[in-house]
């Protein structure tokens, strides 16, 4: 065991690939929230009135709350007033109008993330992409294309321009602005997102794609997506996420909203590869997201799939209301935790219709001093006859310095409901360890594979590309794990 | 190939290999047989390179190479090949990609290309046929589920891709009953080469009917006693281990032995 040990923890020691730093002049604001900040954010995003009301209301909602101490998580309290609230790229004029108008530093960045932003280099692809950099929207390709479906795929702040009426009726109708801290801090400084709107009957040709990246020093990202399947609408998208690396902790409170009609379906993908931070734990992303989806009509299908391997810490629950009879929710994730990684992540399946149905796979898996828990709640209101729902949560551990954590909440109020709850906890064995090596499969490639399989019903749910990244990064951040 | 000397190896301090000598040569084949709790797994384990075990004294010489400096990966590529007793479970990862991984990884270290997806396919689906497993087999996960005929069928199945120089089998018969055993010695027996050599380790002599040894060697308490032909192990069978053993200590030993023996 003792060299497989060291084998695995070599493994798991590798650094983060994403943590460079683009030069870039930028317009950030001074550091600090209060009103006047939130005036500014909206100012400078050249909103309505309504939206700046919905802001400040949020804002003097958040001064009343306190942070979340519930989470099996553990870190230093957040100065709210160190952190910078807006930085753009900026730019010469107004805002880029086209790929051409962008900084060939910021479009060189996402040549080195692996982005296809400029659209004819992906004419040949399947995906869209919506790239936001700190705090702006840089670019959304193949908009033309689903323009003449009708569906509008933009960023948050052309959303708020061009449609309105469509902001106003759904932003916040899932996710309210005074959900929770985080949430409420977000809907007071979000800067920008993703906004999707997919019409009735129709279904997306392509995976939507946004690619979020925090670049500048001391900001936080507030991003804010909002995706609406109208009527049976289908609609798959992609969420990736890098950072560089910095010897401070850096916020990331997004809030994501999916509303899917009768007979809509939303597919949602997460790769979160925020930087986790050093090994002994310096800097890294605070990740504390609010992301719900409500199966509004009947019918309506909702899932999530996450693969969260960044961030110091993650603070995430996508969850589901079930609303619309024989609506579906599904949560698949894997989150993995090295070094001193904590993550505190899993779901709320809400079921309110009839026979509506909900899947949890949870896979955790933690090495070196990583710490990973799972929380989630599945709860079935009187009024949803014939309600069930599947839990597995399985965990992983490399090493003995690690820890699994199970939190699950069931509440039950009628009684037709089915609700099966199964969890595991197991080690990368030695004996699997010595089974592949003494087939010539090198210590790295076993550890690979063996937490590939673990992964699988998981990976079995992105999208090809996505699956395959998903693969290395999880063989990436386990690098110096082996044990 | 293969020569053992004086080999003493030792788990959580206490002592199994007491000074084994052995040779193999390319093409023969031999049984190792002995009570539970002689040292005829650890022997196996400690010539594969599991770590849990600590060799203690004794040379052991693979192919003129100094085999204890070898990783067991090493030693793996180097064409030494181990039937486990027990097949490990590897959930989620399917037995056609181990065995892929396992093929190119021996491949590279030969210097020959790694086989595509349609080579290696075409490969497989063969020397299936030596073990007689089905298709859908190659698409379940590693050892999952199995059966425990089929994990020693899926043992032999990885020993015929990987064409090892040196196969060890590691008690491949128990568990089985005829009809599995009688599959499985005819994959061993079709794998039988002049350039191969086969060790088997084995409790009952009846895996010795169909794979019929050149030689037979009783293990008893860490060291060969008795060397032999094939007739040894009948001789062994109609007398019992005790025959060899000395009957005097045997009975306060085996207890100790017990303990010592069942980590595989």
């Amino acid at each position: 065991m003792a060299t497989a040990t060291h084998q695995l923890d070599a493994l798991i020691s590798q650094e983060y690939k994403h943590g460079f730093v683009t030069d870039l002049e930028t317009d950030t604001i001074p550091r600090g929230l209060n009103e006047d900040v939130v005036r500014l954010i909206s100012a400078k995003k050249n909103e309505p009135a309504f939206m700046l009301e919905w802001r400040l209301a949020a804002y003097r909602h958040w001064l009343t709350m306190t942070a979340p101490e519930w989470a099996h998580v553990h870190y230093p309290p957040i100065d709210y007033q160190e952190i910078s609230y807006y930085s753009a790229p900026k730019s010469k004029k107004d805002g880029p109008k086209s790929l051409d108008e962008v900084d060939p530093e910021l479009l060189r960045t996402y040549e080195k993330l692996g982005i296809p932003l400029k659209e004819r280099e992906i004419l040949a692809g399947v995906v869209a992409v919506d790239a936001v950099f700190d705090s702006v929207s840089v670019g959304t390709t193949f908009k033309k294309k689903l323009g003449e479906m009708g569906i509008i795929f933009c960023s948050f702040s052309e959303a708020v321009q061009e449609h309105p009426e469509l902001v106003r009726q759904y932003l916040g109708s899932v996710v309210p602005s005074g959900d929770n801290f985080y949430a409420a801090l977000n809907s007071a400084v979000f800067s920008d997102g993703s906004f999707v709107y997919i019409p009735k009957g129709v279904r997306c040709p392509m995976e939507l794609s946004t690619y979020f990246r925090i670049n500048a020093q001391n900001t936080g990202q507030f991003e804010r997506t909002l995706i609406i399947a109208e009527e049976g609408a289908y609609v798959s998208y992609l969420e990736g996420c890098t950072a560089p690396m910095r010897d401070e902790n850096q916020l990331h409170a997004a809030v994501v909203e999916l509303i899917a009609l009768d007979n809509a379906r939303i597919k949602y993908s997460t790769v979160q590869n925020w930087y986790p931070g050093d090994k002994e734990g310096k800097g890294g992303i605070y990740n504390f997201v609010t992301k719900r989806g409500d199966c509004r009509g009947a019918n309506s299908h909702i899932s999530w799939t996450q693969v969260e391997t960044g961030s110091a810490i993650t603070w995430k629950y996508p969850s589901v209301i079930l609303r619309g009879d024989n609506s579906v929710g599904e949560f698949y994730s894997v989150a993995l935790t090295n070094n001193r990684q904590q993550a505190d992540t899993g779901t709320k399946m809400i079921h309110i219709g009839k026979n509506t149905r909900s899947t949890i796979v949870s896979k955790g898996i933690s090495a070196g001093r990583g710490q990973n828990a799972y929380r989630g709640l599945v709860k079935v209101l009187k009024s949803a006859d014939g309600a069930r729902n599947y839990t597995q949560c399985d965990s992983l551990l490399l090493g003995d310095r690690c820890g699994a954590h199970t939190f699950p909440y069931i509440e039950v109020k009628n009684p037709t409901a089915k609700v099966e709850h199964e969890a595991t906890t197991s080690r990368i064995g030695e004996d699997q360890m010595f089974y592949c090596l003494q087939r010539g499969i090198s210590a790295e490639d076993a550890v690979s594979m063996i937490v590939n399989g673990f992964c699988k019903e998981v990976f079995k749910e992105l999208p090809m590309e996505f699956a395959v990244e998903a693969q290395k990064l999880l063989g990436v951040s386990l690098e110096g794990s082996v044990g | 190939m293969l020569k053992v000397k004086n080999l003493q190896a030792k788990i959580d301090g206490k002592e199994i290999l007491r000074g084994v000598d052995l040779e193999v040569k390319a093409g023969e084949v031999h049984a190792i047989m002995g009570p539970n709790g002689s040292g005829k797994s650890t022997l196996a384990q400690v010539l594969a390179g599991r770590e849990t075990y600590e060799v203690t004294g004794g040379t052991v010489e693979y192919d003129g190479n100094d085999l204890l400096e070898l990783a067991p990966e090493e030693r793996a590529r180097a064409g030494l090949f181990l039937a486990f007793q027990y097949p490990v479970e590897i959930p989620g990862v399917s037995n056609v990609y181990l065995l892929k991984a396992a093929l190119n990884a021996v491949r590279k270290h030969r210097g020959e290309p790694e086989l595509d997806a349609m080579d290696f396919l075409a490969l497989v689906k063969d020397r299936m046929k030596l073990v007689e497993i089905s298709q859908e087999f190659l698409y379940r996960a590693v050892n999952e589920g199995f059966s425990g005929g089929e994990k020693k069928r899926n043992e032999i199945l990885q020993m015929a891709v990987l064409e090892p120089r040196l196969a060890i089998l590691d008690e491949t018969d128990s568990g089985l009953d005829i009809d599995a055993m009688k599959i499985v010695a005819n994959g061993v027996n079709s794998l039988r080469s002049p350039d191969r050599a086969i060790i088997m380790v084995t409790h009952y002599q009846r895996l010795l009917d169909y794979i019929v040894p050149d030689f037979v060697h009783v293990l008893s308490d860490g060291r060969i006693v008795k060397s032999g032909g094939r007739e040894l192990a009948l001789e062994l069978e109609e007398r019992g281990y005790s025959w060899l053993e000395g009957g005097s200590e045997s009975a306060a030993q085996s207890g100790a032995r017990a303990g010592g023996g069942s980590h595989v």
